[in-house]
């Protein structure tokens, strides 16, 4: 009833009397003034978040940053160094093409010992585990064809049974123990101890198998490039 | 008409008779959802605690150029803002918690509660008597988050603050920190209120 009625005065509302009605009555509100007063605001909220965005992303992109570069020394251990290349046109590349984003190209992680000969490369994967998408890095030597390491970077597994892909220490060694590529899924206590196997997780048998997936698709995707020859360290 | 309250009132009262997760039932979408551990639960506590703060002290004071016919979008572009803001600097300086809480510091937009706070109080009231009803509904909702994040982490995996409680023979149990043990132990904790409730009932009867 109430709103129907204020709608009817608004429109019976003769546009000459408008100015002067504005700031008493405050039922005959003008749709100028709806549209305006949310505009200001959103101006003014949208000003307010980006002032606090330019003090917070730097923060953020840092920490990131470190995540990234303290998980990529875990997976190759005895790198004193690491550099990106970018995969551009089908060849590693340091560098990007002038003006190209960095978040639309594919990069490996090389690791260099310090005489600066390579010692393994990293990479980072994402596939779907059990709940959501399970994030990997993982970091591998191509030519002896083994895994050096691997560490969940996000997961949503379920807690107390998925999550131990990242909590088990017994099922995390495993990876690090330098295991044949590709690695075959076993049920924990049934191997017949080649040097491929992982022990799955009793309980958690579809979050063990995702972590080896990963790491298989992402040897196959990444093995026969880096086979032609792991790039050269750029500064010596 | 609603009755008179004095400022104290205004405080006290959404902390625990008017308690907005056990009393009120607004909420509870994140009361639910990542109160899993004690952690988890007073990083959104706080996060919450910040926004309807602030929300209610703006919308206090500029309730005089807030139509009526535009309050709610209002309303929730003063709350949206101030959950950016906060999703900002969790981001910035708690990214651990952070990444546990996901999505849901988002979805403290959507919150009903912060959103009913501002539309049946804020609205109509003094800057100082909003600051002081937001900040009592916040700590109400504390409460409620802490207690469900104790229960649930004490049980489901033996620790209280990350501080292990019971040695190594205690055997978790999972369910109270997968979303089926959430709503048990809230229906526990509003059946246990409600039983007390009847029982003063009962008291002051006879």
């Amino acid at each position: 009833m109430n709103d129907k009625s204020s709608a009817d005065t608004l429109v019976v509302t003769p546009p000459g009397a408008e100015p002067a009605s504005q700031e008493p009555v405050e039922k005959n509100v003008s749709t100028f003034r709806l549209v305006a007063t949310l505009a200001v605001a959103g101006i003014l909220a949208g000003m307010l978040i980006a002032m606090v965005n330019e003090h917070t992303k730097p923060i953020i992109d840092a920490y990131r940053a470190e995540q990234l570069r303290i998980a990529v020394y875990e997976v190759l251990p005895g790198a004193a160094r690491y550099t990106t290349f970018y995969l551009v046109d089908g060849e590693l590349n340091p560098t990007l093409p002038d003006g190209a984003k960095e978040v639309e190209y594919k990069r490996v992680y090389v690791g260099f010992n310090e005489e600066g000969g390579p010692v393994g490369v990293a990479v980072s994967r994402g596939e779907s585990g059990f709940q959501d998408v399970v994030m990997i890095i993982l970091g591998f030597d191509p030519v002896g064809g083994k895994l050096t390491g691997m560490k969940v970077l996000e997961s949503k597994e379920t807690p107390g049974l998925g999550d131990k892909i990242f909590k088990d220490k017994a099922f995390v060694d495993q990876f690090f123990a330098g295991p044949e590529l590709p690695l075959v899924s076993v049920k924990a206590g049934s191997g017949k101890g080649e040097p491929n196997e992982i022990d799955s997780i009793t309980g958690a048998t579809i979050s063990s198998k995702t972590v080896t997936r990963i790491i298989n698709n992402a040897v196959e995707e990444w093995m026969p490039l880096l086979q032609q020859g792991i790039p050269e360290d750029e500064q010596p | 008409m609603p009755r008179e309250t004095t400022p104290a009132q205004d405080l006290i009262r959404g902390i625990w008779e008017e308690n907005p997760v056990l009393i009120q039932m607004l909420g509870l979408c994140p009361a639910l959802a990542v109160t899993n551990t004690v952690k988890n639960a007073l990083a959104m506590s706080a996060a919450t605690f910040f926004v309807i703060c602030c929300s209610s002290v703006l919308v206090s004071s500029c309730k005089r150029f807030i139509p009526r016919e535009v309050r709610i979008s209002a309303y929730i572009l003063v709350i949206a803002t101030f959950v950016t803001l906060a999703d900002m600097m969790l981001q910035a300086y708690a990214p651990v918690q952070h990444k546990e809480l996901g999505a849901f510091i988002a979805l403290i937009v959507v919150n009903c509660m912060i959103l009913g706070r501002q539309e049946a109080f804020s609205s109509k009231n003094t800057v100082l008597r909003s600051l002081l009803d937001a900040i009592g509904t916040g700590i109400g909702f504390t409460i409620a988050l802490l207690m469900l994040g104790g229960f649930r982490e004490i049980l489901g995996i033996g620790t209280f603050f990350d501080i292990p409680l019971f040695g190594s023979n205690f055997e978790p149990w999972v369910v109270f920190v997968l979303p089926a043990g959430g709503f048990l132990t809230l229906g526990f904790i509003i059946l246990g209120m409600g039983y007390f409730e009847e029982r003063k009932k009962a008291g002051n009867a006879a």
